[in-house]
């Protein structure tokens, strides 16, 4: 299991209070809000796929990854990895309303001098295990991670969030091969799996499908879930915890844009930002979605 | 000069490795199964936990290579030029060089001396691409007593590192009272006013050896040993071209973007002066025995001779 029995005691009893899986809900609908917010200020950005991946965000930084934002670098914190690294609004809104950094920063996302670059840059943001960007690189740079606990024998675990697009890049299978060929059980691979990429739906373009059946093929253990249903992520994390051996991929089905109605399932809120109309009526939508 | 023992840098690479290991456990090192052929077999045998084999897979490699770094490990990333810097360029660029991650590159198997596998596994084109990427230190160390020291200096160093090898067995140069390696520091091996050899490499024997032909022919040569390409000691060959006036350089590697054009662009900005490249003359390599290619593509003592003497006038 974990390195800190007393985290998973504390885990489990968040886990089973429906009054904090609503706090879940909540704190993600706010980093909706800064991914929107953020996107907006900078008049480009990538809005889809961050929105798509807010609740696993969420899920993974306040409830299931051990970590402190007061000692971002302490050696035996958990890693996340954002291998989809154009979600970066997203993963920012996160560590913002997670404590790493000021939330006024988030309005600086792509500006000159801004430690927010248009992709997550380890170097001078608080919180950022690994500079991405580059789709395919993120999970080999996880792997790295997990080997090196294994190598000294520490408890950490580490996480990598992937798109499905992003699985067409050769990096993530050779990645996924030496992560099962050193069965590293540490090592948790989540696939944000809303079916579109820049160029439209992922099976017009070069489908990855079935997505499941080829993790199983490398050697991982495999859980699909709905990518906005915090009982199945949680769960799903728990899974993942308690497999020995193997590493685990959890396959999200998750709705690109999710929480602005005009955004979801839409390719073209890929990489665009929303102009000033539209994001009234984004923010006044999950103001809606927040007070619900 | 002893030019008794030869010995391939790539052997000094794997086993300095070893004597590293010894004295740092924080020493890992990543192959992409050419353990055999790029000599850390010997680490592997010595230290198995710590060598992690990553199968025929160098991009993967460089990125494991930057994870295992960000916990505070040391990672000897390691594979031939050809894929280590050529295949894995934006790898080592993006997840290594833009986080400027603590990665060593030992890249093995550089130039046509690679021989008789052919174009395909003889990178000449390594150190342009490498140079290129901030922050990244390029070292090409001329024989057994440099490799050694390049190796032990890149452990010392913060930051990534690309380390180049040979194939062939070479002859000891360095071998001499006083000599000390310090990454970016030029050594001067001879003096001249004349001309200025610039080698690297397995350039610089033959280069000293042609000095020494030049001398007995009444030519003058200097000759400036640089094993650090990024940075380079721009001072050190800036007061030899004011010395001498002329410089030629000499390469195992593409005349485009390696130490030629690297000497090009520091004296162009410092001191300009005539400059000849020798070296890979825009063209791919091909098979044969490595001494044969050396010859052919003119970075024997004659062919470093005839062109110094040629260039001089």
């Amino acid at each position: 299991m974990c390195g800190d029995p007393r985290r998973i005691e504390a885990k489990c009893g968040w886990y089973g209070d429906d009054m904090n899986k609503s706090q879940l809900e909540r704190t993600a609908n706010r980093i909706r809000k800064g991914i929107v917010s953020s996107i907006h200020s900078a008049r480009a950005g990538h809005p889809g796929g961050s929105l798509s991946a807010a609740d696993i965000l969420t899920a993974l930084y306040f409830h299931e990854m051990n970590i402190d934002p007061a000692n971002p670098q302490a050696p035996e914190r958990d890693r996340f990895v954002l291998s989809k690294g154009h979600a970066a609004p997203a993963l920012y809104a996160t560590l913002a309303e997670r404590g790493y950094f000021d939330a006024a920063e988030l309005n600086s996302l792509r500006q000159i001098g801004s430690i927010l670059q248009g992709h997550p840059d380890m170097k001078h943001i608080p919180g950022v295990d690994m500079s991405t960007g580059s789709l395919g690189q993120g999970i080999s740079a996880a792997v790295g991670m997990a080997i090196s606990a294994k190598l000294r024998g520490k408890a950490y675990r580490v996480y990598a969030l992937l798109g499905d697009g992003e699985l067409q890049e050769g990096q993530v299978w050779e990645a996924s091969m030496l992560a099962a060929h050193r069965e590293l059980d540490n090592l948790t691979v989540i696939v944000d799996n809303n079916g579109l990429q820049i160029d439209g739906d992922i099976r017009q373009v070069c489908s990855p499908y079935p997505i499941d059946q080829k993790f199983a093929a490398f050697g991982f253990h495999v859980v699909r879930i709905n990518a906005h249903d915090f009982g199945q992520i949680l769960d799903a994390f728990g899974e993942a915890r308690a497999v020995k051996g193997r590493p685990t991929a959890i396959i999200a089905r998750s709705v690109k844009g999710k929480g602005v109605s005009f955004m979801e399932n839409q390719a073209s809120w890929h990489g665009v930002a929303p102009n000033d109309e539209q994001y009234v009526q984004a923010m006044e939508e999950l103001n809606r979605m927040g007070d619900a | 000069m002893a030019m008794g023992k030869k010995i391939a840098t790539r052997e000094s690479y794997g086993n300095t490795l070893v004597e590293l290991a010894k004295e740092h456990d924080d020493l890992v090192v990543l192959d992409a199964d050419l353990a055999g052929a790029t000599k850390t077999s010997i680490f592997q045998k010595a230290y198995p936990d710590r060598f992690i084999d990553c199968g025929i897979a160098e991009g993967n490699m460089m990125g494991v290579a930057a994870g295992l770094a960000t916990t505070g490990l040391v990672p000897f990333a390691s594979s031939f030029a050809m894929f280590a810097a050529g295949r894995a360029f934006e790898q080592v660029r993006n997840s290594i060089g833009y986080p400027h991650l603590n990665v060593k590159i030992g890249a093995t198997h550089a130039g046509i001396s690679v021989g008789e596998d052919g174009a395909t596994h003889q990178c000449n084109e390594d150190i342009a691409l490498m140079r290129t990427i901030p922050g990244m230190v390029v070292v090409n160390p001329s024989d057994d007593v440099e490799a050694r020291a390049a190796v032990r200096a890149a452990y010392k160093h913060q930051g990534p590192v690309y380390l180049r090898f040979g194939r062939l067995a070479v002859p000891v140069v360095n071998d001499f009272d006083g000599y000390a390696f310090e990454l970016g520091k030029g050594v001067t091996l001879r003096e001249g006013k004349d001309v200025t050899i610039v080698a690297t490499g397995l350039c610089v024997c033959p280069a000293l050896e042609a000095a020494v032909l030049l001398s007995e022919a009444g030519v003058c040569a200097e000759v400036i040993n640089i094993h650090t390409i990024k940075p380079l000691d721009t001072q050190l060959i800036a007061a030899s071209a004011k010395k001498t006036g002329r410089v030629v350089t000499v390469e195992e590697h593409s005349v485009i973007g390696g130490l030629g054009s690297a000497v090009c662009g520091a004296l162009a900005e410092k001191y300009p002066v005539p400059v000849k490249k020798l070296g890979i003359q825009d063209t791919y390599g091909e098979s044969g025995p490595a001494e044969k290619l050396l010859e052919k593509y003119g970075l024997d003592v004659p062919s470093i001779y005839s062109a110094v003497r040629a260039f001089v006038g």
